[in-house]
């Protein structure tokens, strides 16, 4: 009874007919997560904009860029910093979790809309708001901050502590606050939106994969936001009011002596950490569960291991809240809580190790057609193994004293967390956008775009591991002060020309997707021959998603390759009389 | 693909095997279980990276869809397989985890030897000043908020005159230290968070304010040693370099007892 009344209560808005409301503060959760998506490619443009100025200024520290004339050190330190939060939060964070769950979740498991959908329009615009608040940083007087995307006290709580770390990074810090008001937003309408608005039939062990990585990025969500909110209240309160969190008594900055007393500059990292470690599972849950869906459709082939991957996913999860110390190792931290830290990060190695050999398990025996989005989704797994490796040598922290702060973690973290989910959120442009516009996207040019970004990043990040075990440190905006870095010099320049190839690749992409959502062929309802509810609907899907009808789940969502079935594939509400597994 | 993904692992084995980019040479005592850590992590995660890569590539390959190619297998898994995997790798990433436990103890959580050298490392945006206890072995009391970078060495780190211990303290620019003697450093920040990072010595660790973190270590070769600041610091961050000088224990006492003549002089 109480489940037809919730479907009711969404049901209730028709849909709207103005363009405002239709487009601009549209509560339809498939126009919400267009906009989510759009907004986080605007900032993966930023983003990458900067690191392309910091890869130049590394390699040619003197160049006269057009318009911007020669980047100075602190500027270097301000492009790593806005870069970083931009990427991580602005595109990693958004992208995948709010815009593809927002537009896919509520059709795969067979709901008209999200729970709650004026919420869920406030939690975009309120992202919408903390983007602009960040852009604004590079404007005001002193630009934006300097002090990374961690910003560790002292160095973010003091103003005099460097240039731009005055209003710079109080907007900083506003506008990381108000991105953790819209992400708790998201994942209440998230939560709420899996447990209560399933059709019938959608057992939790019958979600799509991809359901249940949204679903466990959302319980991360609400749990770790709310903390980094927190931490960056108290932060704004050190800095404006004259509180003493994450400050110290007794300190002298650039001569002057600071009036604070009594804080702790580890209380910042843990807070932050505590955060910032559930956050990079944030950003790669939902790309497994994408790399999931591709690789056992284009494989034709049951996913291996179902259960094996939920409890796995569940596992990451948890663990996930329980080694944020292992970036702390070299913090003055106590020596035993680093190794308690270690033992539970090597132990999160191993559920990160069954997804790996369960996509592996999914491909082995099964029939693969490589289109663009099943090439994503293998260069996923790549890198995910790739950047995966590297996370023992950096858990144990041993190493860490020759691997801390160097380019081995530069690569560790942009292979696993930032390309890999980059790879998952381009497997999912290309596996959905039939859906979410109607028209296929440019097969050829997608290939183009594989090859050329799947050789690029391996071409900027991989060298970057041999830089960090020769030592050399990262955030360092200028490699001609330290001696041992001088040998160093050839393979930079070898990463810059790569970086400058991948980010010139990335037209391509951006071209195919603007033609192919006018020009592109029409998409049938099931381009791919998929097995999941948004397949059943046409593309793309009415304003309810599945014209008034509420559908009826019969079987498990990957069922391929059915013995004795009439094609090659079941869909979760077909009628089949094969009787597929659960 | 195929060939690409061999490719690309191939080659990135090729560049870690050979090592033409590897750390600098060691010049402390304990870097070598560090170096031995690594090698083992090395090649343990390099038989993996190679057999996950490279069974990823053959998979996509042999099970590519063409004419002829069998129907996909319907299966959902293996329990069995599962859980050999999974027990596979716990043993394999804790095992490795707790292998390398004593070489954390040695270097953390055992302090340094009794008979240790004490030297003060201390961090200011963007320089590391180095002080001595001399010859009654207390460090006298110091007060940044009277720190005058233009008094020299000991201005700047606000040394309290009027505190007796003090009076025979030495604050260099550069850390001097003699061969094969093991060093107790207690790290210190004036500002904000910085790392003494001594790379050729394995030697890492912030410099946090309001803390005094130790860390101990013995160098084993003489030479000129680069400190590579390894904490964003602020705009200097990558200028923010200091100097190891190893010596000969005699040249080391008789660098000490002039820089006491001057100082008792003053
Ligand atoms: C074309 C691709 C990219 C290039 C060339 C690139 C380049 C760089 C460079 C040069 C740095 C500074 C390293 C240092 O000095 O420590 C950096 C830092 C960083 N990048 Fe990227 N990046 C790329 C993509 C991404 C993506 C997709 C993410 C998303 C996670 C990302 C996240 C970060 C973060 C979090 C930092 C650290 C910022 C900090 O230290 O505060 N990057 N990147
Ligand atoms: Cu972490
Ligand atoms: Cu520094």
């Amino acid at each position: 009874m109480s489940e037809v009344h919730a479907e009711a209560a969404v049901h209730a808005h028709a849909a709207p007919t103005g363009f405002i409301r239709k487009y601009i503060f549209s509560l339809d959760h498939k126009v919400i997560g267009i906009q989510y998506y759009f907004l986080a490619l605007v900032a993966v443009f930023v983003g990458m904009f900067l690191s392309l100025l910091m890869r130049i200024h590394l390699v040619w520290p003197m160049a006269h860029l057009p318009l911007l004339g020669e980047i100075k050190p602190e500027t270097y330190l301000t492009l790593l910093t806005m870069h970083g939060t931009i990427m991580v939060f602005f595109v990693l964070t958004t992208a995948p979790q709010s815009g593809f769950g927002n537009y896919v979740l509520p059709i795969q498991i067979g709901a008209p809309d999200m729970a709650f959908p004026v919420l869920n329009m406030l939690s975009f615009w309120t992202t919408f708001l903390s983007f602009v608040i960040m852009l604004a940083a590079f404007f005001v007087e002193g630009g934006a901050p300097l002090h990374g995307w961690t910003g560790y006290a002292p160095l973010s709580a003091i103003p005099s502590a460097g240039p731009g770390q005055t209003l710079g990074a109080d907007l900083w810090i506003i506008s990381i606050a108000v991105f953790c008001a819209a992400s708790l937003m998201g994942a209440l309408n998230f939560i709420t939106t899996t447990l209560d608005l399933r059709a019938r039939g959608m057992s939790l062990m019958r979600l799509p994969l991809t359901c249940w990585s949204w679903f466990i990025t959302a319980i991360l969500g609400l749990l770790a936001f709310g903390v980094l909110a927190a931490a960056g209240i108290l932060l704004l309160l050190d800095r404006n009011v004259g509180t003493s969190f994450f400050v110290p008594g007794g300190l002298v900055m650039t001569g002057v002596p600071v009036k604070h007393q009594g804080g702790s500059p580890l209380l910042w990292q843990h807070l932050f950490w505590f955060f910032g470690h559930p956050e990079v599972y944030i950003a790669i849950l939902p790309g497994m569960g994408v790399a999931s869906q591709v690789l056992s459709t284009f494989s034709r082939k049951p996913i291996f291991g179902y259960r094996a991957m939920v409890y796995a996913m569940l596992s990451i999860g948890i663990l996930g809240f329980v080694v944020w110390g292992h970036h702390m190792f070299m913090s003055g931290m106590s020596p035993y809580s680093a190794f308690a830290f270690s033992v539970m990060t090597m132990a999160i190695g191993v559920p990160s190790a069954i997804k790996t050999f369960n996509w592996l398990g999914t491909i082995w025996r099964g029939r693969v057609r490589f289109y663009t989005p099943m090439l994503f989704a293998i260069g996923f797994v790549s890198l995910f193994v790739s950047g995966g490796l590297s996370g023992p040598f950096l858990a144990q922290p041993q190493l860490d004293i020759n691997l801390h702060d160097t380019y081995f973690v530069v690569a560790h973290f942009h292979l696993i967390m930032g390309v890999a989910a980059i790879f998952g959120i381009f497997a999912g442009t290309y596996y959905w956008f039939p859906k979410m516009f109607g028209r296929m996207m440019n097969e050829r040019l997608g290939q183009a775009h594989f090859w050329l970004t799947f050789i690029g990043t391996y071409a900027i990040f991989m060298p970057m591991h041999y830089l960090g075990i020769a030592g050399h440190p990262r955030r360092y905006s200028q490699l001609t002060e330290v001696k041992f870095l001088e040998p160093l010099m050839s393979l930079q320049e070898f990463i810059t020309i790569a970086a400058l190839i991948t980010i010139g690749a990335q037209i391509i992409f951006v071209i195919n997707l603007f033609w192919s959502m006018f020009k592109g062929a029409k998409a049938t309802a099931n381009p791919w021959e998929a097995t999941t509810l948004e397949w059943t609907v046409p593309s793309p899907p009415p304003h309810d998603n599945f014209g008034g009808r509420v559908p009826v789940v019969r079987h498990g969502p990957y069922e391929y390759a059915v013995p004795g079935a009439a094609r090659d594939y079941v869909m979760q509400n077909e009628e089949s009389t094969v009787p597929a597994h659960s | 693909m195929l060939v690409v993904i061999w490719l690309i692992t191939l080659v990135s084995t090729y560049f870690f095997y050979t090592g033409q980019w590897s750390p600098l040479p060691l010049a402390s005592a304990h870097g070598a279980a560090i170096d031995k850590q690594m090698a083992l992590t090395m090649v343990l995660m390099g038989v993996v990276f190679l057999a996950a890569q490279l069974g990823l590539g053959l998979f996509v390959w042999k099970y590519r869809d063409r004419s002829g190619a069998p129907a996909a297998t319907y299966s959902h898994g293996h329990i069995g397989l599962e859980w050999t995997w999974t027990a596979l790798t716990a043993v394999l990433f804790v095992g490795l985890n707790l292998m390398g436990y004593n070489v954390w103890a040695a270097n953390r959580i055992h302090g340094a030897g009794p008979n240790a050298m004490q030297v003060e490392v201390t961090a200011v945006q963007f320089t590391w000043y180095f002080r001595y206890p001399g010859p009654d072995g207390k460090f006298g009391r110091v007060d940044y908020q009277k720190s005058d970078a233009s008094l020299g060495n000991e201005g700047a780190l606000g040394l309290d005159d009027t505190d007796p211990a003090s009076k025979d303290d030495i604050v260099a620019g550069v850390l001097m230290l003699p061969v094969n003697k093991e060093v107790d450093a207690t790290l210190r920040a004036q500002d904000v968070i910085h790392n003494f990072n001594v790379p050729a010595m394995r030697v890492k660790q912030d410099a946090v304010p309001g803390l005094m973190v130790h860390t101990h270590f013995t160098p084993t070769q003489t030479g000129d040693f680069e400190v590579a600041c390894a904490e964003l610091c602020g705009l200097g961050h990558y200028k923010m370099r200091g100097t190891v000088r190893v010596v000969s224990e005699q040249e080391f006492n008789q660098w000490m007892a002039e820089r006491q003549a001057e100082k008792q002089q003053q």
